[in-house]
């Protein structure tokens, strides 16, 4: 499906996407937090983009570990340990594999869920990253399952990653920030979510 | 946007570098990341490490001294300092007696901080940690992540310091530690909104005529908005919400009416006349009023009341000398 060399080019596209969406990114984190959700992002990605150079020829797991790394010693705030920590579990489930297909990126998308899990103490349903991300990832699983295509079950995957950015609007947060409006949580779509269905878009559109 | 800055970039190293310019014999800075720790190690005592986003000053940096912390991290602009940020810090501070942190109730905030520790217990080093939860604004429940920590942290420092000051251990300056977080509640509001230097625009807007109530103190939105009203009537709001929330009934009180950072103390001291009118109508004994800048929220205009309870232990602690750049007694 993908070798490294793909995936240093798919996470320079992320790179820049999460650069052009900054302020939106933070526009939204304004509303329901502290405003810098984009900001703190984009300063991450800026120091992943810095070490790829020296990461081609490297294994996927190698490759997306240093990407977790640079994320959590950059980011700060809330989304530094959690994407930081996602990417990291990725690699950990990958290994030293510098060739991947659609099973190996459920394992490593099922992984880095866990971790932001583990760290977050969050779950489904409070308006956080996961909402985009477990609706996500179930449906390229049973879309892989039955039709043994991974590009059509990604492109499912991102059709449910974007419901659940919708999602996220009608739900209060009860995590994070957002956590400390209540109800004046409700109708704001959450930053995190967003950030992590502008990821899967960029995959979806590079393979 | 109108800041006395050079470029966004280098906001926070450059406040740091400028603070270890002006208190050379309190602090020093670390050459790894914006990290202050005091100018000279103190051994054979509890090691206190506490931080957050920047734009809070003179928290933290300015707390960092004798009978307070022993360091200070500070992240971007409102932003948690990253885990080896602050895993620098405490392998700097650590003695044999352990490391004490002191960390504020944001998710970023207590998961930076979990997991710098996990990195400093590898090492074999001991480290507790309480979390501050002051902000009364917020409900804390089971199904949130509870209450805000705000300008209650300072007491923090300050009792939990001195504690650590005296040679007890770990667990003892921990207990102490979290007996001021039971026992201290805040509440806040602003008149006008903050800049973050990275966004360049207000993160809120208010109107001409409006204030915000119980607001965090990185300008996220509060409880409520409404008319603005007379400063004896915003006290009275915010102290009926504090009061409400722990029995103060008979007890004595440290208290501290605490400036977002464009307050002038004109109004601060206004301000404090109502609270300490208010308390004593209350039968509230007041031991020790603090009036000032202490947990800002960059140049935000509005300000926050604690009321700490004490007890004798506390009222010694809270006694004992301290000093910092930001904090002398």
């Amino acid at each position: 499906m993908t070798d490294s060399s793909k995936v240093i080019e798919i996470l320079k596209q992320i790179g820049e996407q999460i650069q052009m969406e900054k302020d939106f990114l933070t526009e939204l984190d304004n509303v329901i937090g502290d405003g810098d959700h984009g900001i703190n992002m984009a300063r991450g990605f800026k120091e992943v983009e810095k070490k790829l150079a020296d990461l081609s020829g490297k294994d996927i797991g190698s490759i997306l570990k240093t990407v977790g790394m640079s994320l959590v010693s950059t980011v700060g705030g809330a989304s530094g340990p959690l994407y930081g920590t996602a990417f990291m579990r990725a690699g950990v489930a990958v290994g030293a594999k510098t060739e991947i297909d659609g099973s190996d990126f459920i394992a490593a998308l099922e992984a880095a869920i866990g971790g932001i899990e583990m760290r977050g103490k969050a779950h489904e349903g409070e308006k956080t990253m996961l909402d985009a991300l477990i609706p996500a990832l179930n449906a390229i699983k049973k879309s892989y399952a039955e039709n043994n295509d991974f590009k059509a079950a990604l492109a499912q995957g991102v059709e449910a990653a974007e419901k659940g950015v919708e999602y996220t609007k009608t739900i209060i947060a009860t995590k994070g920030r957002a956590s400390y409006l209540g109800e004046r949580s409700l109708g704001h779509q959450d930053p995190g979510a967003t950030s992590a269905c502008l990821m899967l878009k960029v995959i979806d559109r590079m393979l | 946007m109108k800041k006395l800055i050079n470029s966004v970039d280098n906001v926070e190293q450059e406040m740091i570098v400028g603070m270890v310019k002006a208190y050379p014999n309190h602090v020093r800075k670390l050459d790894c990341g914006n990290v202050v720790v005091r100018a000279h190690k103190k051994e054979g005592k509890v090691a206190l490490i506490s931080g957050g986003g920047s734009g809070h000053e003179p928290a933290h940096g300015g707390y960092v001294g004798e009978g307070m912390l022993d360091c200070a991290v500070a992240g971007a602009v409102f932003t948690s300092p990253t885990p080896d940020q602050i895993y620098e810090g405490i392998k700097a501070i650590a003695t044999d007696k352990g490391v004490l942190m002191v960390v504020k109730n944001y998710t970023g905030d207590v998961m930076n901080f979990e997991m710098a520790a996990e990195m400093a217990e590898a090492d074999g080093v001991s480290v507790k940690y309480v979390v501050t939860n002051d902000d009364v604004a917020v409900k804390d429940s089971l199904y949130t992540t509870g209450r805000r920590g705000v300008a209650g942290t300072v007491f923090v420092h300050k009792i939990a310091g001195a504690k650590a000051e005296t040679g007890a251990d770990l667990d003892e300056v921990h207990r102490v530690a979290q007996k001021v977080v039971d026992n201290v509640r805040t509440m806040g509001m602003a008149l006008t909104p903050c800049t973050v230097p990275a966004a360049g625009k207000p993160g809120f807007e208010l109107g001409e005529d409006e204030m915000e109530i119980g607001i965090g103190i990185h300008g996220e939105p509060g409880t409520h908005r409404e008319k603005i009203r007379s400063a004896d009537e915003i006290v009275t709001m915010l102290l009926d919400k504090i009061v409400a929330d722990i029995d103060y009934s008979g007890k004595e009180v440290a208290v501290m009416i605490n400036g977002s950072g464009a307050t002038p103390l004109m109004e601060l001291f206004i301000a404090n006349n109502k609270v300490h009118d208010y308390l004593t109508e209350k039968g509230i004994k007041i031991y020790k009023t603090f009036v000032g800048n202490y947990m800002t929220s960059i140049e935000m205009a509005g300000f926050s009341i604690s009321l700490l309870r004490l007890d004798e232990e506390l009222k010694e602690l809270l006694d004992a000398k301290a000093d910092t750049p930001a904090f002398k007694q």
